[in-house]
């Protein structure tokens, strides 16, 4: 065999190889991407083509505008996702006008209990929120605020992971920037707002993406503290939705699924990299 | 080096009492003393609307594991886990080796995969209903097309679990695969040269000797990650099966809702959390020393 011929034969190799790898990953992307699929392609067709067998992708006949139309007007699903912006918005909100001084204060501030509260800090990474959810219940009964947007937003406020993970970025500026802000006559909290927090910029948006994913995917909290269906965020209304739906009305019941899916997935279609780093950052707590 | 500090003293107290006080009132009030509450909670016989509760000391935990559905939400739930994260983890590894390996579309594949890790598991799971509804169902009319048996896998003891795994599979895997890519890139590029030098040139080689040694504490990682999630399945069990039938995917934290919020027994309720939040601490520290160690050997 010539020289050629073997460098043709390693060629003709490495591209079966290639075709081989690039065949088992389409494969397993389109039994990932299955159940979105078929999401669609159900909310799409009519009652009589979603009974009787068949796999086709799209519908005979059209049907998209009765069951998104059936989807909006049945339930307030529009008003599920305003739930969820509110309520995630706020948290989110919160948690940064909480943390970031905190987080200043534990990483450049030298005071009495620092260790302390750092310790408390850490302790609270430890405990999932599921296990305060009796007290929470208690708490929020005692308050008064059950089945209120506050219900939903108050066990969240303080993160021990958003101060965890802002002292890190803030223990990185250099500590002459500090003085430098302190001599040109900017106080502690404006130290943070305008110099910290610009300079932590990664940190605060894998941080919200974070906090804004957990909070619009939660369902066991708001399951708890919701009865009324003008406050439920999306996970919530879809559970209402389906209780409701008990046969199997699946158009409207699909056009919902997509409406409730789809603002994540179109934010994260345009920010994956952020989205996930900020993911990944998450599980690091 | 330290900042120096014009403002001493008391004054340094109350900058940082203005600055971490919220936090620190917040993380007292619904995090510390509330975890204190739930293990006072669970040696009472409480029971959200009564006007009074006693001591029972530790009748609650006497009774949860005398009780059949408590155990069999514990079995459950590790068999769960035991399902979930060896599958996750593994087709997580392969996939994000293949990925490497194949060079284009990178950024195609690992979004497919990352998708049902972002979307709203409680709208996915009324899908994956859909998907495998006995007669309708695509699920089962591909497998009837292929002649081979169907079930009613939401509705039957001996494959509800299961099939809530691969739902849970398919949800986790893009993250496993996410963390790996990472873990892979990772890999000094030298460590290959040098492999090839000592004669292990073949991709089989490189992985044996190079990519999978390397990949050991991410892969650690991805596996207590992958457990603590695994643990804390609720949403789909919620919507898909409330535990049965015949509490066959009672898992823990289902147990924990129904018992402290539809029983309203919350002493008992407490006693289930406190067994929840022991797995789960053990398995976060275990997490916090791997990472520990990623640190000091890179």
């Amino acid at each position: 065999m010539t020289a050629g011929g073997r460098a043709g034969g390693r060629t003709a190799l490495a591209l079966a190889r290639r075709g081989l790898c690039h065949a088992l990953l389409l494969a397993s992307s389109c039994l990932v991407g299955l159940p979105f699929v078929w999401m669609l392609s159900l909310s799409a067709k009519p009652p009589e083509e979603i009974f009787d067998a068949g796999f086709a992708l799209f519908p005979d006949r059209w049907y998209l505008l009765e069951n998104y139309g059936k989807a909006l007007t049945e339930h307030p699903l529009l008003l599920f996702l305003a739930n969820g912006v509110i309520v995630c918005g706020a948290i989110l909100v919160l948690q940064i006008l909480v943390c970031a001084p905190a987080a200043y204060a534990l990483a450049k501030l030298r005071f009495h209990g620092r260790d302390l509260m750092f310790a408390f800090v850490l302790i609270g990474l430890l405990i999932p929120q599921q296990v305060l959810a009796i007290p929470l219940f208690a708490l929020a009964h005692r308050l008064g605020i059950l089945d209120t947007y506050a219900a939903l937003v108050f066990p969240f406020i303080v993160s021990p992971f958003g101060i965890f993970l802002f002292r890190q970025f803030f223990k990185t500026v250099p500590d002459d920037l500090i003085h430098a802000a302190r001599l040109d006559g900017l106080s502690e909290m404006a130290i943070v707002w305008r110099l910290m927090v610009p300079l932590a910029w990664p940190a605060v948006v894998a941080f919200s993406i974070f906090s804004v994913v957990s909070h619009w995917n939660d369902l066991f909290w708001p399951l708890i503290v919701i009865r009324s269906e003008e406050l439920m965020p999306p996970p919530l209304g879809v559970v209402a939705f389906n209780d409701e739906e008990a046969g199997s009305d699946y158009g409207p019941l699909m056009a919902a699924a997509t409406v409730i899916v789809s603002p994540l997935i179109v934010a994260f279609l345009f920010a994956q990299r952020w989205f996930v780093d900020g993911l990944s950052m998450g599980a690091m707590k | 080096m330290t900042v120096p500090r014009p403002p001493r003293g008391t004054r340094e107290l109350l900058s940082a009492g203005i600055l971490a006080g919220p936090a620190l009132l917040l993380l007292l009030a619904t995090m510390l003393l509330p975890v204190l509450a739930v293990f006072v909670i669970a040696v009472t016989d409480w029971q959200f609307g009564a006007g009074h509760l006693s001591f029972v000391g530790l009748d609650n935990f006497v009774a949860l594991f005398g009780d059949a559905v408590f155990r069999a939400s514990i079995t459950n739930t590790v068999l769960y886990v035991c399902l979930v994260v060896p599958a996750t983890v593994g087709l997580g590894l392969a996939l994000a080796l293949l990925i490497e390996s194949c060079g284009r579309l990178r950024a195609f594949y690992r979004a497919v995969h990352f998708l049902p890790y972002m979307a709203t598991l409680a709208a996915m799971a009324v899908v994956w209903e859909a998907l495998l509804h006995p007669t309708i169902g695509v699920v089962n009319r591909t497998l009837q097309g292929l002649g081979w048996p169907v079930a009613n896998w939401l509705r039957d003891e001996s494959t509800v679990l299961p099939t809530l795994a691969v739902i849970g599979i398919w949800q986790g895997l893009g993250f496993a695969l996410v963390l790996f890519l990472a873990g892979l890139k990772a890999v000094p590029r030298d460590l290959y040269d040098a492999a090839e030098v000592d004669g292990a040139d073949g991709t089989l080689d490189r992985l044996t000797v190079v990519t999978l040694p390397m990949l050991g504490p991410v892969t650690m990682f991805v596996v207590i990650v992958t457990a603590l999630r695994a643990f804390e399945v609720f949403d789909t069990v919620r919507i898909l099966t409330e535990g049965g039938p015949a509490h066959a995917s009672e898992v823990l934290l289902h147990t924990l809702y129904v018992e402290s919020f539809e029983y309203l027994r919350t002493g008992y309720g407490a006693a289930v959390t406190i067994v929840f939040l022991l797995i789960v601490m053990v398995l976060t520290l275990l997490q916090a020393k791997v990472m520990d160690r990623r640190v000091h050997y890179s």
